[in-house]
């Protein structure tokens, strides 16, 4: 086979621009090297630059220089001794207790949560993606409580969730004892699935604007050639949206890692006895409460670097299915 | 390309290394700051009693002084009081005077240098022992400072709804509540007869100081008055702590207690026939509870309002950001006067740190006669130990507690010992 390629019209070099074959002056090679071809590019760059490295490459280099030294928060102009420790912050961590039944803990919510979510939010987004009645009404509602306020669904929950709450109520003798969010084996569980449940919303929304991208001629051809509705979703829905089930995924991780408000508030600091505690909660602890931030920084850095492996597990394993 | 990206990595870690490395704004120097004058900021807690009290003495005060303007403000809302000032010490944000400082947190803020001295000032240290007397001495510092004013205790004591005890059967002018037995027994009473669901509901959440409402006013009862730390060691492996420790996990197995968190407050609500507070909580049961209050009860019986408590205090500091704090100081000899101790009492129903209240507010007593019982207490309170690492300590001990006797998942024996363990290490740690 080959191919015909239009000639390219000639275009005279921009001022600045060097001449094909000329070799750059030193203070051309410089400017092109710190600004590259385009340095306008650079200018419209430079907000989202500036707000990446003062809101998430600053704070995290300087946790990782906090994790290497023994470090306590002080008042303005108080000097105060920050002796480098090596890798004694992070010993610290890997040997507490509390740290490694947090990570259980975070596994046990990832395994319920991150299937749960994708399974139901593409259910879900599938079937608001058909021709239903009310399904404007049905879109808003899934959406709901995602953008409620945390403090108020929880509260609701609390109620839910109670020992004299409406679970329990339908449950009867099947109930768990202790009640779910004092439960030892239920208090991790009943988190995910608040989670799974707050979020949900949003997760229905990233696949119904990727179903909208599915060709309606594959459904057809399915359907033309026999295909029940079970065959239609494994054929052709789940494969052309196995982008967004990648970022599902990721962002399910990612906001599993970073769980914070539901042990503090749902299960009254990670209760009972640190069973549904999170790592960011004992760094709030150690780091807020009781004033190490060094100890904190050094199971945040830990924390980044295992949901960086987790997620690019994911992606990986995505790509590879691909 | 290769340049570019190694600027990239460059600019974030040198910014680090600049906070890291930098101290910040600089500092007051206290020999010039102690005797400045001029106007200052001052913060109070955010109940409405507390807020009444002060926005009318910083008017009074403003009457007065008015070249030395004091705006005074509510504490910013968090989850505790200590975090925001914390994070205030730490931002350099923090206001001249602080009416809500837990002596639990002053070790923390005073290793941030975030307090002044009280005693730095000419007869400081004077003041502040002859108005609390020698009680004050357990809010000085191991470096023999007073970082804090003793201002209000709250003693902890046993509320009970008299309804409810009417309901069951049981006495409402001397309720059975001195011994454990006869606390349990009530306890029983009051659920089997479902005239409440709970007998008694501390927050059972993990937040390090929940033990201040539920171990430790008994364990001062029953101790005559030990503090969780003595002397570089914890005390609460023994006899007394384990008969408190077991007395709690009997109500938490029988379910005469609540486990879980409860969205509103259980004795105002009516879910629980008893709480275990101080008189700040007295304006939230107006109107909702007819009340009676009894001292914690011990193995042997609590003999009337003699029984050392938890004192539930909340200090005056002042902060190291004031530049005027020969005004601060002035300001704060004149807020915790004898007649702003005595309007702090009939406003807010908490008992001013001041020797002999009931005899100098004889009036107020004899007018709310309830409070007698507060104003007694209040010369038997104990306090937090003094110590580095004070909030860890008592996270260690509420995951301990929270572990064996709210939970039952070990023996409250075998968690009391690792939780001393543990709380011994920490002491050492930051003993010089």
């Amino acid at each position: 086979m080959t191919s015909i390629t239009a000639p390219r019209p000639k275009v005279p070099p921009l001022e600045g621009e060097l001449r094909p074959g000329a070799r750059p002056s030193r203070r051309q090679w410089l400017t092109r090297a710190a600004f590259g071809r385009n340095p306008i590019g650079m200018i419209f760059g430079a907000p989202y630059a500036l707000f990446i490295a003062l809101l998430f490459a600053y704070p995290l280099s300087l946790a990782v220089w906090i994790s290497f030294h023994s470090y306590f928060f002080a008042a303005p102009g108080v000097s105060v001794p920050r002796p480098f420790v090596g890798w004694a912050n992070y010993t610290a961590v890997l040997t507490d207790p509390a740290v490694r039944q947090s990570f259980v803990n975070i596994g046990i919510f990832l395994v319920i949560n991150v299937p749960l979510t994708v399974m139901l939010s593409l259910l879900l987004a599938t079937a608001l993606n058909a021709a239903i009645p009310f399904r404007t009404f049905f879109r808003t509602s899934y959406y709901v409580p995602y953008v409620t306020a945390s403090v108020a669904t929880i509260g609701v929950f609390l109620f839910i969730l109670s020992p004299s709450g409406i679970f329990n109520h339908v449950l009867g003798p099947l109930a768990p004892v202790p009640s779910w969010l004092v439960n030892q084996n239920w208090a991790m569980p009943s988190v995910a699935i608040y989670v799974t449940w707050k979020g949900l919303g949003f997760f229905i929304l990233l696949y119904l604007a990727a179903l909208q991208n599915v060709p309606d001629e594959l459904y057809e051809a399915a359907k033309v050639d026999g295909a029940s509705w079970w065959h239609r979703l494994r054929a052709v829905t789940i494969p052309g949206v196995r982008q967004v089930t990648t970022l599902v995924s990721l962002l399910a991780i990612i906001t599993g890692a970073n769980l914070f408000t539901e042990p503090y508030l749902l299960t009254a600091g990670g209760g009972p006895d640190g069973k549904s505690a999170s790592p960011v909660w004992l760094i709030y602890e150690s780091g807020i409460e009781q004033n190490h931030p060094d100890f904190a920084s050094a199971l945040g850095v830990l924390l980044v670097i295992l949901v960086l492996l987790i997620s690019a597990g994911v992606w990986l394993l995505q790509r590879r299915q691909a | 390309m290769k340049s570019r990206i190694v600027v990239a990595a460059a600019v974030p870690l040198i910014l680090g290394l600049l906070a890291a490395c930098g101290g910040g704004a600089s500092g007051v120097s206290t020999s010039s700051a102690n005797d400045a004058q001029g106007p200052i900021t001052i913060w109070y807690s955010n109940n409405a009693q507390e807020v009444a009290w002060g926005e009318q003495m910083v008017a009074s005060w403003n009457k007065l002084h008015p070249s030395e303007k004091v705006s005074g403000q509510q504490i910013p809302a968090a989850a505790s009081s200590e975090e925001v000032i914390g994070a205030a010490i730490t931002a350099g944000s923090e206001p001249c005077l602080i009416y809500n400082t837990a002596p639990a947190a002053v070790p923390t803020f005073e290793q941030q240098g975030g307090l002044v001295s009280l005693s730095s000032f000419p007869g400081g240290a004077a003041y502040i022992e002859s108005r609390t007397g020698p009680g004050a001495s357990v809010y000085k510092s191991p470096d023999g400072q007073y970082y804090q004013m003793p201002w209000k205790s709250n003693p902890v004591m046993i509320f009970y709804n008299k309804k409810i005890f009417a309901k069951a059967g049981i006495s409402t002018t001397n309720p059975p509540l001195s011994t454990y037995t006869e606390f349990l027994a009530t306890a029983k009473k009051l659920v089997s007869s479902k005239a409440a669901q709970y007998a008694i509901y501390p927050d059972p959440s993990s937040d390090f100081f929940q033990s201040w409402y539920d171990f430790y006013p008994m364990y001062a009862a029953e101790t005559g008055g030990t503090e969780l730390v003595e002397n570089g060691k914890s005390t609460f492996n023994s006899t007394a702590g384990d008969a408190v420790a077991a007395f709690w996990q009997q109500l938490y197995a029988e379910n005469l207690a609540g486990k879980e968190s409860y969205t509103n407050d259980p004795f105002a609500s009516g879910a629980a026939a008893m709480a275990i507070v101080g008189p700040w909580a007295i304006d939230s049961y107006q109107g909702k509870v007819d009340w009676g209050v009894v001292p914690v009860p011990t193995t042997a019986g609590s003999h009337g309002d003699q029984v050392p408590t938890f004192s539930d205090a909340k200090n005056i500091a002042m902060y190291a950001s004031c530049k005027n704090r020969g005004t601060a100081w002035d300001f704060l000899k004149y807020s915790t006067s004898t007649a702003e101790d005595g309007k702090l009492l009939s406003m807010t129903g908490q008992m001013p740190m001041r020797q002999g209240i009931q005899q100098l507010y004889a009036p107020y007593f004899k007018a709310n006669p309830a409070y007698t019982e507060f104003a007694a207490e209040a010369a038997h309170v104990i306090e937090v130990p003094n110590v580095p690492n004070s909030i860890q300590d008592w996270q260690v001990f509420r995951d301990a507690w929270s572990k064996s006797v709210i939970f039952g998942q070990q023996s409250p024996d075998a968690a009391l010992t690792g939780a001393a363990t543990a709380i011994n290490k920490l002491v050492a740690a930051t003993t010089p």
